[in-house]
C-alpha cells in the first residue's frame, strides 16, 4: 500500500511538473509566440474561452502567481479553451475525445502485441542458445531498432501502397463511407490499419526481443535455474517458471520507461500515414501554432504514459512478491 | 548478476556491472566495477578487434566521420544550389537525380553528414556529462540532494521526450542546428543519469573509496579520480546511446518541419521529399538514400553499444561449441 | 531393492573449461567409489575444483564447463553425455543436490510450498493431498514449521532458507544427496546445528552423501571419508579418522595445522604460504611443489601418482617408496 502510495505521488507530481512546463514555456520563449496568434484569433473566442485562454498563456491583468493558480483551476475542471486554428472555437476537449479512439485503438493494441510477441521471442531465443536464430538475432534486431520509425512508414507505402495498390495508406477511413458499427465500416477500418499497425510493430519489436534476450540470458545463469534442471524438471517449466518469471520483471520496468519513446514513434508514424489520431492532432497544431490544442495534447500524452506505467507497476507487483513487501 | 564460476565462493556481483572471471586456481583476474586504466584499453582494442559487431560498427562510424570531415572531395556539386534541372533521374552526372528544387541528391546526402553527426557527437558528449555530473553528484551527496535530484531526474524521465520535444521546437519555430543539440540533450540526459547513479551508489560503500577518504582526498578528488573512472564502460555506453537517439531524434524533427529547413540535413531531405510528394512522382531515391544514412549511422552507434555491452558482461557473448567435448545438453 | 555394490563411481573424471586464455583442466582425473550410506567429505580452498567435480556428478554443467573424459556411473548407469530429459527420471528421486546459497538456490517469485510441489509433480506425485503431506513432513524434519510452505525466500532467514533447501532435497528419498557447502552462510553455531542435524537425517534415513566444504574440522566429526582436493586433483583420500589424526600429504598437514583446537596445548598458527597455481598453465610436476615445505627436486620434474599409505591415497613422492605402485 506504501509503495502505491508513494508511486502516485510520483505520478502527480510529475503531472504538475508537465502543467508547469506548459506554462512556462511560452512565457519562456522570445516574445511569447502565443500573443500573436490568439490576437489574431481572437474574434473566434466566446469570453470563457478567452479567460482560459488568457491565464494559460499569460495575456491580460492578472500578475503571474494569479494565472498560475487560474490556470491549474481550468485544467482540474476539464476546461482546456479553444482551438484557435485548426478548428477555430471549437472546445479543445471535443477535438482530442474524437481523436483518442484511434489512437488507443492503434498504438495501444500494437504495442501490447509487439510486447507480447518480442518477449516471447526473445525467451525462446535465449533458451536456444548457441542455435542459428541466436547467433542472427541480434545484429538483425539491432539494426531494426535504429529505423527510424517515419521512414519505414513511408518505405511500405512505397511498397505495399504505391507500387503494389495493396493496401490503403491514407487516413483512418474511407471518407465516403459512413460511421457505423457495421461490417463493411470496420473492415475499412481495420484495413487502414493494417500498414500503420505493421509499421509500428516492426519498429517497436526489435527492442523487445533484445532486452527480453539479454535479461533470459543473465537469468538462465542464475543458481535457481540450475536447481530447477538438477529437481529434473521438464525443459518447458524451467523456461517459463523459473527463468521467463524472473527475467521479464525488469523488462516491465523497460517496458513502462520505453513508452515515452513508443508514443514517438506512434506521433509520427500516424504524420506519415495521416491517420487522425492524438499524434497527428499533435502536429497539426503545431503546423497551425494552435497553443491551446497543442499543450493539452501534450498533457494528455503525458498523463497517458503515466497510467501505462502505473499498470506495469501493477503487474510488476503481481508477479514478483518481493514488491509486494511493504517497505 | 551472471555468474560462470559454479555457484560456488568467488561470485562477486555489482549491480549493472556483473563480470567475473574464473578463478580456478587463481589464474584470471576478478573485475571491479568496470574496465579501469591502460591496461583495460588494451584489453578493449583486443576485444573490439575480435568482435566482429564491434568492427563492423566502428568502420561505419569512421567512414562517415571521414565524409562529414571532407565533403567537397567526395562531391563536386553544391547542395543547396538549385540550379540543376528539376526531378532528374539518377545519371552519371547526378549519381542519385535531382530534387524537385533541382538540387544534387547525391551532394545533399554526402554535405548532410556534417550537421548529423555534430548533433550526435554534441548530445552524446553533452548528455553523459551533465549525467556524469548529476548522477554521481547525487549518489555521492546522498540525503536531501540525492533526493531532490533523484526527484528531477525521474520527473524528466517519465514525461514522453519526443512530445516534449516538439512542443519547445514549435515555440521556437523551428530549431538550428545548436538549438537542436540544446533541446535534445535536454531531454536525453535523465536516463543515463539515473544508471550512473545507481552505478556510483554500489560503488559508495567500496573499499578503495573508504581508502581514499580516510586517506584525506577531498570529495571532488574521489568523485573524479576514484569514481568516474570505474565507470568507463558505462560512460562510453551513455556516450553511444545518446548519440544514437540524437540522430532518431533530430531526423524526426527535422521531419515534421521543426529543424531548419535550410540546412542541408538528412532529415530535412527527408521533410522536402516528403512535402513535395517524392513517391508519386517516381523520387523513391530522394526518400530512400536520406534514410537508409540514418539507418547506417545509427546502426553503427548500436552495434557498437551491442558489442561494448558483450565485452563488459561475458555471459552475453556468443557461445563457444564444444566440439568433441561431452556436454549435457538440455534437449 | 538397492543394488549390492557401490552408488556411485566416479572414475578419472576430467573437467574442463573453455576460456578466452585456453583450456583450464578444473578437475583432474578424479576417481572415488561411494558405498550405499556412506558419507563422504570433501575439501579445499577455494578454486580447488570441489565445487566443479559436484556439478559434475550431478551432470549440472554449462557451457563452458564440460566433462571431457572420465565417467560417473549412478546405480550402475551412466550418466556422462545423456541430455536432460534422459536424466529427468534419476533427478531428485534418486539423486539431489543442496547448493550452497539458498537466496540464490530459490526461486525469488515461488513461494516454498510451490517448488516443492513442482519437484514432485516431476516425478508423478499428482495428489494434491500427498503433496501436502509431503511437503509439511520433510520441513518438519528439519525443524520448520510448515506454515511456511507459503513463505517466499526472502521472507525467510538465512537459516532457514538453507534448512528448507536440505528439506527440498529429501522429498523423493533419494539414494544420494551431494551438498556443497550448505553452512557456508551461516554463522558458526548455526553451522553446528546444522551438521548435526543433517548427520541424523542421514542415518535416520539412510541416503548417501558427498559433503564439499572448504572448512575441514567441520566435516571431520561427521564423514566417514575424506578427500582432501588441491588445483583440481585429489592429494589424499581416505578414512576420516585417519586422514584427520596422521595426514600424510603435506598439503594436508599444512590444513591441520592452520585450524586451531580450541582443546589442546597452545600452538603458533601457521598457514600456507603462495597461492594455488594457474590451471590454465599449472606446473610442470607436483601442482603443490611451488608451495611445499617438504618439496624436493623430483618433485618438480615429474607429477606424482596416486600412492597406498596404510589405506590411504597421497599424491606425495614421500611416499612413492614405501608402498609401490598407484591407487
Amino acid at each position: 500500500m506504501n509503495f502505491v502510495l508513494r508511486r502516485l505521488g510520483f505520478f502527480a507530481l510529475t503531472l504538475w511538473a508537465a502543467l508547469t512546463l506548459n506554462f512556462a514555456l511560452p512565457r519562456m520563449m522570445p516574445g511569447n509566440p502565443a500573443l500573436a496568434v490568439i490576437a489574431n484569433h481572437r474574434g473566434a473566442l466566446n469570453p470563457q474561452a478567452l479567460k482560459v485562454i488568457e491565464a494559460q498563456f499569460g495575456i491580460g491583468h492578472q500578475n503571474i502567481v494569479s494565472q498560475y493558480f487560474s490556470y491549474l483551476g481550468d485544467v482540474f475542471t476539464f476546461k482546456f479553451g479553444v482551438s484557435l486554428t485548426t478548428q477555430p472555437g471549437v472546445s479543445v476537449g471535443r477535438i482530442v475525445l474524437d481523436a483518442i479512439p484511434w489512437t488507443l485503438g492503434l498504438v495501444g493494441l500494437t504495442t501490447i502485441l509487439a510486447f507480447l510477441l518480442g518477449t516471447g521471442i526473445g525467451i525462446v531465443g535465449a533458451w536456444h542458445r548457441g542455435g542459428r536464430l541466436d547467433s542472427i538475432m541480434p545484429p538483425i534486431f539491432v539494426i531494426m531498432t535504429v529505423i527510424p520509425y517515419f521512414w519505414i512508414g513511408l518505405i511500405l507505402i512505397l511498397i505495399f501502397g504505391v507500387k503494389l495498390h495493396w493496401l490503403p495508406y491514407f487516413f483512418t477511413y474511407n471518407f465516403t463511407l459512413t460511421p457505423g458499427l457495421n461490417l463493411a465500416f470496420i473492415g475499412n477500418v481495420l484495413e487502414h490499419a493494417i500498414l500503420p499497425a505493421f509499421t509500428l510493430l516492426i519498429t517497436t519489436i526489435g527492442t523487445w526481443i533484445l532486452t527480453m534476450r539479454n535479461t533470459m540470458i543473465t537469468t538462465l545463469a542464475e543458481d535457481y535455474v540450475r536447481m530447477a534442471r538438477a529437481k529434473g524438471l521438464p525443459g518447458h517449466r524451467i523456461m517459463l517458471d523459473y527463468a521467463a518469471r524472473n527475467a521479464i520483471l525488469p523488462n516491465l520496468t523497460g517496458f513502462a520507461m520505453s513508452l515515452g519513446f513508443v508514443v514517438g514513434g506512434a506521433i509520427l508514424i500516424e504524420l506519415v500515414f495521416n491517420y487522425e489520431g492524438v499524434g497527428w492532432l499533435l502536429l497539426q497544431a503545431v503546423n497551425n501554432d494552435d497553443y491551446p490544442l497543442m499543450q493539452a495534447l501534450f498533457l494528455l500524452i503525458t498523463a497517458a504514459v503515466l497510467v501505462a506505467i502505473l499498470l506495469s507497476d501493477v503487474v510488476t507487483a503481481i508477479l514478483d512478491p518481493r514488491t509486494r513487501a511493504a517497505r | 548478476m551472471a555468474t560462470l564460476a559454479p555457484g560456488g565462493p568467488g561470485s562477486a556481483s555489482e549491480s549493472g556491472q556483473g563480470t567475473i572471471a574464473l578463478t580456478p586456481g587463481g589464474g584470471l583476474m576478478p573485475q571491479g566495477g568496470g574496465i579501469t586504466g591502460a591496461r583495460s584499453l588494451r584489453r578493449m582494442t583486443r576485444a573490439i578487434r575480435s568482435n566482429g559487431k564491434a568492427t563492423v560498427g566502428l568502420a561505419l562510424l569512421v567512414l562517415f566521420c571521414l565524409v562529414a570531415l571532407f565533403p567537397g572531395v567526395i562531391a563536386r556539386d553544391n547542395p543547396s544550389a538549385e540550379i540543376y534541372g528539376r526531378t532528374l533521374s539518377p545519371s552519371a552526372r547526378h549519381l542519385l537525380g535531382t530534387t524537385a528544387f533541382g538540387q544534387d541528391i547525391f551532394a545533399q546526402v554526402i554535405y548532410g553528414t556534417r550537421p548529423v553527426l555534430l548533433i550526435a557527437l554534441g548530445v552524446g558528449l553533452g548528455a553523459t556529462i551533465v549525467a556524469t555530473l548529476i548522477g554521481v553528484a547525487a549518489a555521492y551527496l546522498g540525503g536531501v540532494w540525492d533526493g531532490v535530484l533523484g526527484l528531477i531526474t525521474d520527473v524528466l524521465l517519465v514525461i514522453p521526450a519526443f512530445p516534449l520535444l516538439i512542443v519547445i521546437a514549435s515555440y521556437l519555430h523551428g530549431a538550428t542546428t545548436g538549438v537542436l543539440i540544446a533541446v535534445v540533450t535536454l531531454v536525453s540526459w535523465s536516463y543515463t543519469a539515473r544508471q550512473l547513479r545507481s552505478q556510483a551508489l554500489s560503488l559508495r560503500g567500496r573499499d578503495f573509496l573508504e581508502a581514499a577518504r580516510v586517506r584525506g582526498e577531498r570529495s571532488l578528488y574521489i568523485i573524479v579520480v576514484e569514481i568516474i573512472p570505474t565507470m568507463t564502460s558505462l560512460l562510453v555506453a551513455s556516450f553511444l546511446t545518446n548519440a544514437l537517439y540524437a540522430v532518431l531524434f533530430s531526423s524526426s524533427l527535422q521531419f515534421i518541419g521543426l529543424g531548419d529547413p535550410n540546412t542541408v540535413s538528412w532529415g530535412t531531405m527527408l521533410y522536402w521529399a516528403e512535402n513535395e510528394e517524392a513517391f508519386q512522382t517516381g523520387q523513391v531515391l530522394w526518400i530512400i538514400v536520406p534514410g537508409l544514412c540514418i539507418v547506417a549511422l545509427g546502426a553503427a552507434f548500436a552495434l557498437l553499444n551491442y558489442a561494448f555491452d558483450e565485452i563488459g558482461n561475458p555471459a552475453l557473448r556468443p557461445v563457444r561449441s564444444m566440439r568433441g567435448k561431452r556436454v549435457n545438453r538440455t534437449r | 531393492m538397492q543394488p549390492a555394490g557401490p552408488v556411485l563411481t566416479v572414475h578419472d573424471l576430467c573437467v574442463e573449461y573453455a576460456t578466452e586464455g585456453g583450456t583450464v583442466r578444473a578437475v583432474d582425473k578424479v576417481s572415488f567409489d561411494l558405498a550405499p550410506g556412506e558419507f563422504l567429505g570433501i575439501v579445499g580452498e577455494s578454486g580447488c575444483g570441489k565445487s566443479t567435480l559436484l556439478f559434475a556428478v550431478a551432470q549440472l554443467l554449462a557451457p563452458p564447463a564440460a566433462i571431457t573424459a572420465g565417467s560417473v556411473i549412478f546405480r550402475g548407469q551412466s550418466m556422462v553425455g545423456l541430455t536432460d530429459r534422459q536424466l529427468a527420471s534419476v533427478r531428485w528421486k534418486d539423486l539431489s543436490v543442496v547448493m550452497q546459497s539458498a537466496m540464490n538456490a530459490l526461486n525469488p517469485v515461488k513461494s516454498i510450498g510451490a517448488q516443492f510441489k513442482d519437484a514432485m509433480r516431476a516425478h508423478g506425485v499428482t495428489s494434491k493431498q500427498q503433496i501436502a503431506e509431503r511437503s509439511a513432513e520433510v520441513l518438519r524434519m528439519v525443524g520448520i514449521d510448515p506454515v511456511h510452505l507459503k513463505s517466499y525466500p526472502h521472507q525467510l532467514s538465512g537459516g532457514m532458507r538453507q534448512r528448507s533447501m536440505i528439506a527440498m532435497a529429501l522429498l523423493l528419498t533419494p539414494e544420494l544427496v551431494i551438498m556443497d557447502e550448505p553452512t557456508s552462510a551461516l554463522d558458526v553455531v548455526a553451522q553446528r546445528s546444522l551438521m548435526v542435524q543433517i548427520k541424523e537425517l542421514q542415518e535416520q534415513l539412510g541416503f548417501a552423501m558427498i559433503f564439499v566444504t572448504h572448512d575441514m574440522s567441520l566435516v571431520s566429526h561427521f564423514s566417514d571419508r575424506l578427500m582432501v582436493m588441491y588445483a583440481g586433483l585429489v592429494d589424499e583420500f581416505g578414512p576420516t579418522r585417519q586422514v584427520f589424526d596422521s595426514p600424510q600429504h603435506p598439503y594436508t598437514i599444512g590444513l591441520m595445522e592452520a585450524f586451531p583446537s580450541i582443546r589442546g596445548p597452545r600452538v603458533p598458527l601457521t598457514g600456507i604460504p603462495g597461492s594455488p597455481p594457474n590451471l590454465a598453465s599449472p606446473p610442470p610436476g607436483c601442482r603443490f611443489a611451488p608451495r611445499c615445505p617438504k618439496v624436493f627436486a623430483r618433485c618438480r620434474e615429474e607429477s606424482p601418482e596416486l600412492y597406498h599409505v596404510n589405506g590411504t591415497l597421497v599424491r606425495c613422492f614421500l611416499h612413492a617408496d614405501g608402498g609401490a605402485g598407484h591407487g
